[in-house]
């Protein structure tokens, strides 16, 4: 198996939680029952990836594959990533065409590899006629990056498709475009929409660029998953006084000041997490705060070099 | 505030700080509220600085300060007294609301909504102008002691 392919299957496997992994497995459905059933499941998390890669690699899995296992993952997870809704607009008068899931998909997947170079392309049928698109970016000179995907689900007896929000915005008007070349309808009126009034279109938010740049500061100091729990954290410092002003007595004085310290909370990390996206702190924050878990301490004490 | 029955058509922009991005159109704004949370030193320091970005014009009627938090005492950083000198420097009205609190927030939209006709041109015969000064002469008169 190619190296990039079983990176992007350790990677994809590990991000999966213990206690989803069986489900999530199974409901891929490229490994057996029976395959399944020869590994141990209650070894460590990187020794059971490990012989999971082992075993796709020996039942030949390719790059499909693990993009699969991928939107199976994402569609466990969906409720982490946000969504757009795109609506099609259609002619008045015009018939509804029978649909064909299967020439869909067929010709989807030609449009965009016809208009770009490197793509990868993953279809997966999921309930109520909708099917999960997996589409990995590339570029004319670099393969797909498989690390960034966009998903469009879309509901084929509907006139919308939901994306999953994507820093190539340019690549937007594009699936647009494969949409209306398929159904040879014109899209699109972009909305924002979810179940939160806070979606109306009337409300525009100025900053969005920023709230989501935040957001993804945030997602990576902190990750995804919740933090673990710590009530507190404690800072020493022995530091001389330090100001972007001129002189005045505490920036003469030689002696370091001391002072102490301390962050409490019932969820500490949780709650800094929380800062940025509530508008209380900059994003990134400061690292003598997100290297709490990475440390693995909680006492700390501060001098000058 | 959108929930309110408007016959006039309402936008709402919601941004961070000031200036606002440039490379957008937008219609004309009507009316600028500056929200404070008390509990935030950090709100505060941010509305100060984006008040520098505001044209001049604005502040005939149509800057308006909003601080939340009053409620909870226990829970502020920043002194009433602060918010109530920064309206009083900029000659604008300075309104108190919990926000978090549904009902005042539900009284609080209905305000601002007229508030917003007026400020629009959208009321006849009222101004922002005339607005200010009959907000103005409510005030509390020991304010000037401040």
């Amino acid at each position: 198996m190619d190296e990039t392919v079983a990176e992007f299957f350790k990677r994809t496997i590990l991000k999966i939680p213990m206690t989803e992994m069986m489900t999530i497995l199974k409901a891929w459905g490229f490994l057996s029952e029976n395959q399944l059933q020869t590994v141990n499941f209650r070894q460590r998390k990187e020794s059971l990836v490990q012989d999971l890669v082992l075993l796709c690699e020996k039942k030949r899995a390719s790059l499909n594959d693990a993009a699969i296992l991928d939107i199976v993952y994402t569609q466990f997870h969906r409720h982490q990533k946000v969504w757009d809704v795109f609506r099609m607009s259609r002619e008045p008068g015009e018939d509804i065409d029978l649909f064909d899931m299967e020439q869909f998909k067929r010709s989807f997947k030609k449009i965009l590899q016809r208009a770009l170079k490197n793509v990868t392309i993953s279809f997966r049928d999921a309930e109520e006629n909708a099917v999960w698109i997996r589409i990995a970016w590339g570029s004319q000179y670099r393969k797909p990056n498989q690390y960034r995907p966009v998903y469009v689900v879309y509901y084929s007896q509907t006139p919308y498709a939901f994306t999953s929000s994507s820093q190539l915005r340019s690549n937007i008007p594009l699936l647009g475009q494969t949409f209306e070349t398929h159904n040879s309808t014109t899209p699109l009126q972009e909305r924002s929409l979810g179940l939160d009034i806070n979606m109306d279109s009337r409300i525009i938010h100025e900053n969005r660029i920023e709230k989501e740049r935040v957001q993804r500061v945030t997602q990576e100091t902190f990750g995804y998953y919740p933090q673990p729990r710590l009530e507190f954290a404690q800072y020493k410092l022995e530091t001389k006084f330090k100001s972007d002003l001129n002189g005045g007595i505490l920036a003469e004085r030689e002696e370091p000041l001391r002072c102490l310290i301390k962050f409490s909370s019932p969820h500490l990390l949780e709650a800094l997490k929380a800062l940025a996206p509530a508008g209380i702190a900059d994003a990134p924050l400061s690292p003598l705060l997100t290297c709490i878990p990475n440390k693995g301490m909680n006492y700390f004490k501060i001098r000058d070099k | 505030m959108l929930k309110e029955d408007c016959a006039s058509e309402l936008k709402v922009h919601l941004a961070k700080s000031l200036p606002l991005p440039s490379n957008v159109t937008r219609p004309r704004i009507d009316l600028i509220m500056f929200v404070v949370n008390l509990h935030s030193k950090y709100s505060l320091r941010n509305v100060e600085e984006s008040l520098h970005h505001v044209d001049a014009t604005f502040f005939l009627g149509r800057v308006g300060f909003l601080a939340t938090g009053a409620g909870r005492e226990s829970h502020c950083s920043v002194h009433r007294n602060t918010v109530v000198k920064l309206a009083h420097t900029y000659r604008s009205p300075l309104l108190f609301c919990d926000l978090e609190v549904e009902g005042f927030r539900a009284t609080m939209a209905q305000r601002l909504v007229r508030m917003l006709q007026i400020c629009a041109g959208h009321v006849p015969g009222l101004s922002a102008l005339n607005l200010l000064s009959l907000l103005r002469s409510s005030e509390n008169p020991s304010l000037e002691d401040l």
